[in-house]
């Protein structure tokens, strides 16, 4: 399809400018003045639209294909959520608004909902308070390593390192580097879970915490849990929870009841905000009464009288991790899925995710070799080890399912498993898709021991078939302007 | 489905979960209907004040947003679906993303950009994160000028890393070039620069990128894109990294998110550059489609090693971006910022008749500009509240000694009307 620069026209116009209704046309002197107009498209509105719409039909969607992508909870987004976080009073509300003085007065509906998802929040971790400004499920791990460094520089601590199971996303690692530790990797056991004899061997008094998924990303809910995180706590070390999987033990357990200090939750996982192609999502961070002090700033409380306000005089605070009070919009959309859901419905909701995934599970493990053997959460880890032995990688697999519309599953990760392929169904998704899905893989499998060979054409049906990623990274073609000039 | 799997129950998946790890309580309300969640978050919106008429920016303005943009991203396609891990199921969110990339590179003048960061002032971060890796420097000189919203972010980020930070300070609104020259050495890692700055005022920073090469340091810029309709772009003035909030392209004020970070830098930056990159390449029959690319520098890969922590971006607002640049177009863009400025001035015109205020100004703003009033900047706010207008920011929040001036911005929505009536309500306040 043509870039939307290739169908510019000279002189189109997609929207129209009001005419100035002041007496003034002001100029600047030339040497602040650009000399060359940005080389924007020229489109009538009826291009634009009419290009956009026809790029959203190249995407597969949660609103139109199963997207059992593990790790990631592309379940269902309801759709009223979208007219919420639309309301005026919301969209329209400028951020500054409460810092003038006597402003609070004016975003006291905003200032609620931030407080409230708060409790719920809480509540639902076991946590003695949130903080709602990390944008994304990274961002959170680093307000939380950031939350335990700043744990120890008050206690005197010498801290050097954070552990991290192998199984873990990249991203834990990553953040616990860019706030300034080293990392210690352990890893798994036969059964999946974090080996506990190899973390004691790596847990001395220079440990600062440990971070780790829980569930985890083998799907596996670590029964010795409190055993580990009494472990970490006797050497003063933060126990950190990664709550990408919070999805698989709502009303089931709550980290905070289970020896976690601090939280990081991804709203657009679990609480069903929409993944946008990439984002915006949301990581807001839980902490118990340790880490509480140091949260960042602001922060909404609310008043005897039920006034809410923003307060910014915490002394021990690590400062400001974002430039306001978090993804709004985001926190909008998952405070009316909880309101939506309540109680039994959240509780019913992780029921459901990992009832899905263990029927997933037990229908595809004769064809496929199942990572861990044993009754999954809400994500099920397959290796494809015997197809690979056929010349049918993980990878294959996952293009023959978009022949058939159907997102493929995580493949190449966790990291520890070969060949891995992860699927994550989530609540939202009927029997009868799954079986449809099931159906694919089986297909995929008979395929592999029949005609290997085929594979490498799939995806056949799409508007392109597999893209040359070495000459993508070789010549760095990311801007249209720079190769047209 | 249960007897598929072999259990009897559902309680039998939860196994692994004893009874020691139960929830000690779990004391939530019951569920609602859509209809009672509406009508609550109605109600909730409706005590949040639209009726004040904003006069406040600050780095987050209110412009008009086309409704073709907001009923473009409301596709379900775009935004239900993930990150474009399998490029053959997601070539519109790619290519969007990349005209993005594309349209921020023509609006900068710069040679590559990303698929967007969180957000203006965790882009500004990351930029300063990736001078410190490119020249393995680290001291930072950073303009007062820039957003001190932005600053205090930074500060929070690298308190425990051991960089140096010297600030230097606005002079009547401007940037000072003697107090940056003096700071230049070969330890310094990058300048941070605003423009237009937190005062409103525009710059031509070629002189301070001249000095800071010549140590062998780099120049980070903060831009407005809406402004660079107009202005001088960072490429031209040989800026090496840009950064912004991607607010004013289209996405609403939301109360603070989720907003837009982008990032532009030069070609041979590319590789410390942080965040989702898409690229162009060709499927196995040659045609052309786009992939995330430069994989190697990101965490999935990397992982402590990466360049930077960031695995979801914002890349719905991105899009919502590339829809308003392409709407708006290059002669759009230009019109928009010469009505903000046209408007600004004869806003500034008129507000400086007013007895108790005397516009400060040496050089050409934007959109914004500051009015050093006869009182207090905080009483006059919270009398102009009284009077139906945001009045503005008090710059005393984060400059001492400016307890009595007052940020003022003016966008294209402003009417005469309005403007008036702000000009005659201060004049009331301020008699």
């Amino acid at each position: 399809m043509k870039l939307i620069f290739e169908k510019s026209k000279p002189g189109r116009l997609g929207f129209q400018q009001p005419v100035s209704d002041v007496p003034v046309k002001a100029t600047l002197p030339q040497k602040y003045v650009r000399q060359k107009e940005a080389a924007l498209p020229e489109m009538s509105e009826l291009d634009v639209v009419r290009h956009f719409t026809q790029l959203s039909q190249r995407n597969f969607s949660v609103d139109a294909n199963f997207y059992p992508l593990g790790s990631c909870t592309m379940k269902y987004n309801p759709k009223f959520t979208e007219k919420v976080a639309a309301l005026a009073g919301f969209a329209e509300l400028h951020p500054l608004l409460p810092q003038l003085r006597s402003g609070e007065k004016y975003v006291q509906g905003a200032l609620e909902v931030l407080y409230e998802t708060e409790q719920w929040l809480c509540e639902i971790t076991g946590m003695k308070a949130f903080t709602m400004q990390p944008l994304a499920g990274a961002h959170g791990e680093l307000t939380g390593v950031m939350l335990i460094a700043a744990y120890h520089k008050a206690k005197g601590n010498k801290k050097k390192f954070i552990i991290i199971p192998d199984s873990s996303h990249g991203t834990n690692p990553a953040s616990a580097a860019v706030a300034g530790y080293d990392i210690v990797s352990v890893p798994s056991n036969k059964e999946g879970g974090m080996d506990i004899v190899k973390l004691k061997a790596v847990l001395t008094d220079e440990c600062a915490g440990l971070m780790i998924t829980s569930p985890d990303t083998h799907g596996v809910f670590n029964s010795h849990i409190t055993e580990i995180a009494e472990l970490v706590h006797a050497v003063d070390g933060i126990m950190y929870y990664d709550g990408a999987n919070l999805n698989a033990t709502m009303g089931r357990c709550r980290p905070g009841d289970v020896g976690f200090d601090v939280v990081h939750l991804n709203l657009h996982k679990t609480f069903a905000t929409p993944h946008g192609g990439g984002g915006p999502g949301a990581g807001p961070v839980g902490v118990g009464a340790k880490l509480e002090n140091f949260l960042p700033i602001s922060r909404v409380s609310k008043c005897v009288d039920g006034f809410f306000a923003l307060k910014y005089d915490y002394q021990d605070s690590i400062g400001y991790i974002a430039s306001f009070y978090g993804a709004f919009g985001v926190i909008l959309k998952a405070y009316a899925y909880m309101l939506l859901l309540g109680k039994d419905g959240l509780k019913a909701t992780s029921d459901h995710a990992v009832l899905n995934a263990n029927y997933l599970m037990s229908r595809l493990k004769g064809v496929y070799r199942v990572a861990f053997d044993r009754i999954c959460m809400h994500d099920c880890v397959f290796s494809a080890d015997r197809q690979a032995e056929r010349g049918v990688h993980a990878i294959d697999i996952a293009k023959f399912l978009i022949d058939r519309k159907i997102h493929p599953p995580t493949v190449y990760f966790p990291l520890t498993v070969k060949e891995a392929i992860m699927i994550e169904p989530t609540e939202t998704e009927s029997k009868e898709t799954m079986d449809v899905f099931v159906e694919a893989m089986l297909e995929a499998d008979a395929l592999s021991q029949k005609d290997p060979e085929q594979f490498h054409s799939f995806p056949k049906t799409m508007p392109i078939s597999r893209p040359d990623e070495t000459k993508a990274a070789r010549e760095m073609k990311v801007n249209f302007f720079a190769q047209n000039e | 489905m249960l007897a598929t799997i072999g259990v009897k129950s559902v309680d039998d998946l939860f196994v692994d979960i004893k009874p020691q790890h139960a929830p000690k309580s779990f004391d939530l309300p019951v569920g609602l209907s859509e209809y009672e969640v509406m009508r609550k978050l109605t109600r909730l919106a409706l005590k949040n004040s639209n009726e004040l008429i904003p006069f406040i920016g600050g780095g987050y303005y209110d412009h008009y947003v086309p409704v073709a943009c907001q009923a473009l991203i409301s596709r379900g396609e775009f935004y239900t679906a993930y990150t474009p891990y399998q490029p053959e199921c997601a070539q519109g969110t790619l290519q969007a993303l990349f005209e993005f990339q594309s349209s921020i590179c023509a609006l900068t003048d710069m040679d590559v950009a990303n698929a967007s960061v969180y957000e203006g002032g965790t882009a500004l971060y990351e930029a300063m994160m990736m001078a410190i890796r490119i020249t393995g420097r680290k001291k930072i000189v950073m303009d007062s000028g820039v957003s001190p919203i932005y600053r205090k972010l930074i500060k929070s980020y690298t308190h425990n890393l051991s960089f140096e930070f010297v600030e230097t300070d606005v002079l009547h609104g401007q940037t000072d070039r003697v107090a940056i020259a003096k700071l230049l050495d070969k330890k310094t890692a990058a300048v941070i620069l605003q423009n237009p700055n937190f005062f409103g005022t525009i710059d031509d920073h070629a002189d301070i990128v001249e000095k800071a090469h010549a140590v062998g340091a780099l120049v980070i810029e903060s831009v407005y894109p809406i402004a660079l309709g107009l202005l001088k772009t960072p490429g031209a003035m040989g800026v090496d990294i840009v950064t912004g909030e991607g607010q004013s392209l289209g996405l609403s004020l939301s109360f603070g998110g989720p907003y837009l970070g982008f990032m532009a830098t030069r070609k041979k930056f590319i590789r410390q550059m942080p965040g989702r990159i898409v690229g162009e390449t060709v499927d196995a029959q040659g045609r052309r489609c786009f992939v995330n690319t430069l994989q190697a520098r990101e965490q999935h890969i990397r992982r402590e090693k990466a360049t930077s922590n960031i695995c979801t971006n914002v890349a719905l607002c991105a899009t919502q971006a590339a829809i308003f640049m392409s709407l708006l177009g290059k002669s759009g863009l230009k019109t928009m910022a010469q009505l903000n400025l046209d408007k600004a001035e004869f806003a500034r015109q008129e507000f400086s008749k007013i007895k108790g205020v005397e516009v400060k100004r040496s050089s050409p703003t934007f959109n914004e500009f500051t009015l050093a009033l006869s009182k207090d900047a905080n009483d006059v706010i919270e009398a102009m509240i009284k009077h139906g207008f945001a009045a503005g920011f008090p710059l005393g929040r984060y400059y001492k000694g400016m307890e009595k001036y007052l940020l003022v911005a003016v966008t294209e929505k402003r009417t005469k009307e309005e403007i008036m009536a702000y000009a005659k309500a201060l004049a009331e306040v301020l008699k």
